[in-house]
């Protein structure tokens, strides 16, 4: 989900193994840019994902994610 | 630039952890542990403390932090943890030790220990994760279930007249004088999220400068006992825990003490300082010649409790051991300091002794009535019944038992008083059975009676006592 063409704007990304789906960090983005997937991941949940733009970098979202290696955000 | 991303606190990959998807936790989705634990393991991170951390897990679904946390850990019975953690501290000062409990864990089994440990200002780092419910066995009434709480236990509700209120233990500990920090946080919305984590570091920083006893309660949601939905769970988190499970800090004297005011002194292990320590324990007993028994003795002493019942069962163990025999002496008595019954079974013998109970004595005394009742038959035929006639009315059987009928008290009495009546019966049973010669037992005395006025009346109560029936 990395926008390689904007390496300067920050960023945030769902290893979409390892979400669980809960949807918390949907809930807590400030600039509402994470969203829930269609698709299910092996273990059947439905991983969020980064809309792709407006990131802030505040981390907010990793530290509503419950899960370790789930959420990464990048602010250059 | 700042990333944020999963700490080398963690491994990699939780290889400890069984079947597949090895990069996840086994928490459930929205499961307010995996927050805490990525807070816990970025503090360490950031704080450079990881390498001497030791995480001490309980048991609930914490249980397997050890898969998790790349530092030391280990895992406690239900509730011990703060007891784990106390002995892990203090026999490694150095090391950072977190108990690490959930509510069941430490308000419920483990209460003893979470009070004791926290009065005692063990400089370690308690995270208390309340979600105020039995989560890993399925959603069963905790102490901090909530009235009116549904659970798998309460389907109607918590109630008050019949399970009691939730327990605060914030506001239970934050009464006792040696804490250093408490502090009730929530995993909620992220504001409070941010405010658990600034706690979760500053307890930490508290142990690593050795302020003391920290203590860190977190709010936090169980979306599958609670039956709710992760985001709906957050909400009611904030929503009703916050109502009877107040956020704030309780006390904080962070302050106030010293860096290492807390600290305790550790001295290693040292043959040296252990046989200082029992020497002081040893008896002023003297050296005796090795006495060989003809026969081993079986001894049960039984009478009312004061009548020096269990010293005559030392007495006679001491004169064995100074003899170099095997001995061993096994008191039973009641609640009752005098007044009650009391016997004790002595075995002295040439071999090991296998069991300290003594369940057919070859030599019994009984100093009481209600014990020739109880013991005489477990006498083996021939047995020796030592009887204080003073106090004891019935009569042995005479027929059947080898019988010296003494009057114990009245004989101590004319020494000087009825209390060593016991030393009286001690003379007999040495004369009668013979295995030991009065002067070996009375240079035993000599030395281990602790009174030094008294040793002169005890001298000739053995006396006394072991001339009646030489005299018989």
């Amino acid at each position: 989900m990395t926008n390689n063409a904007a390496v300067d704007a920050p960023f945030m990304e769902v290893n979409a193994e390892l979400c669980k789906g809960c949807q918390l960090c949907v809930g807590v983005c400030p600039k509402s840019v994470i969203a829930i997937s269609d698709d299910l991941n092996s273990a059947s949940y439905h991983p969020a994902y980064y809309t792709g733009a407006d990131c802030t970098g505040c981390g907010l979202c990793f530290y509503a994610c419950p899960e370790p290696g789930a959420i990464k955000v990048v602010k250059p | 630039m700042k990333v944020y991303e999963k700490s080398h606190s963690f491994y990699e990959v939780f290889e400890r952890k069984s079947g597949p998807a090895k990069e996840a936790t086994h928490y459930c989705p929205g499961c307010g542990h995996g927050n805490v634990h990525k807070m816990i393991a970025e503090a360490l991170e950031d704080m450079e403390l990881t390498s001497r951390t030791v995480l001490v897990s309980p048991v609930g679904c914490s249980v397997f932090a050890y898969y998790y946390f790349d530092c030391g850990n280990t895992q406690a019975a239900h509730g011990r943890a703060p007891a784990v953690a106390t002995g892990v501290k203090r026999a490694n000062p150095d090391s950072i030790v977190i108990s690490y409990q959930g509510d069941g864990d430490l308000a419920a089994i483990g209460t003893a220990e979470t009070i004791h440990a926290a009065n005692r200002g063990e400089n370690i780092t308690v995270f208390f994760i309340n979600n105020a419910i039995y989560g890993m066995t399925g959603g069963q009434m905790a102490p901090t279930t909530m009235l009116g709480q549904r659970s798998t236990t309460t389907p109607l509700g918590r109630q008050e007249h019949v399970h009691g209120n939730p327990i605060r233990m914030c506001e239970m500990l934050s009464t006792l004088p040696a804490p250093t920090y408490i502090e009730r946080v929530a995993v909620g919305d992220s504001k409070h999220v941010m405010k658990t984590r600034k706690a979760i570091r500053k307890a930490l920083k508290i142990q690593a400068e050795g302020k003391g006893y920290s203590f860190v309660e977190i709010l936090s949601p169980c979306p599958t006992g609670w039956k709710m939905d992760p985001t709906v769970a957050r909400d009611w988190l904030m929503d009703e825990m916050t109502k009877v499970f107040p956020l704030g800090v309780f006390k904080d004297e962070s302050d106030n003490v010293d860096e290492g005011s807390w600290d305790r002194e550790f001295k290693p292990f040292d043959t040296d300082q252990v046989n200082a320590y029992l020497d002081r324990l040893k008896t002023s007993m003297t050296e005796g010649a090795q006495v060989t028994l003809k026969e081993d003795l079986h001894c049960k002493f039984a009478g009312f409790g004061g009548q020096g019942i269990l010293t005559l069962g030392l007495f006679l163990s001491q004169i064995g051991m100074r003899a170099g025999q095997q001995v061993s002496w096994f008191p039973a008595y009641g609640p009752e300091m005098r007044g009650g019954t009391a016997n004790c079974s002595v075995n002295l013998s040439n071999e090991r002794i296998g069991s300290p109970l003594v369940d057919e004595p070859n030599v019994l005394v009984v100093m009481n009535q209600p014990s020739l009742d109880a013991f005489e038959k477990t006498v083996p035929d021939g047995g020796l019944i030592i009887v204080d006639t003073t106090i004891v009315q019935g009569k042995p059987d005479t027929d059947r038992l080898n019988a010296v009928m003494i009057p114990a008290s009245k004989i101590a009495d004319e020494v000087g008083t009825p209390k060593i009546a016991n030393v009286v019966i001690l003379g007999a049973l040495v004369a009668a059975t013979g295995a030991f010669t009065p002067e070996y037992c009375m240079e035993t005395l000599r030395s281990v009676i602790k009174k030094k006025n008294l040793v002169e009346m005890n001298m000739e109560a053995f006396r006394r006592g072991y001339d009646f029936v030489k005299n018989q």
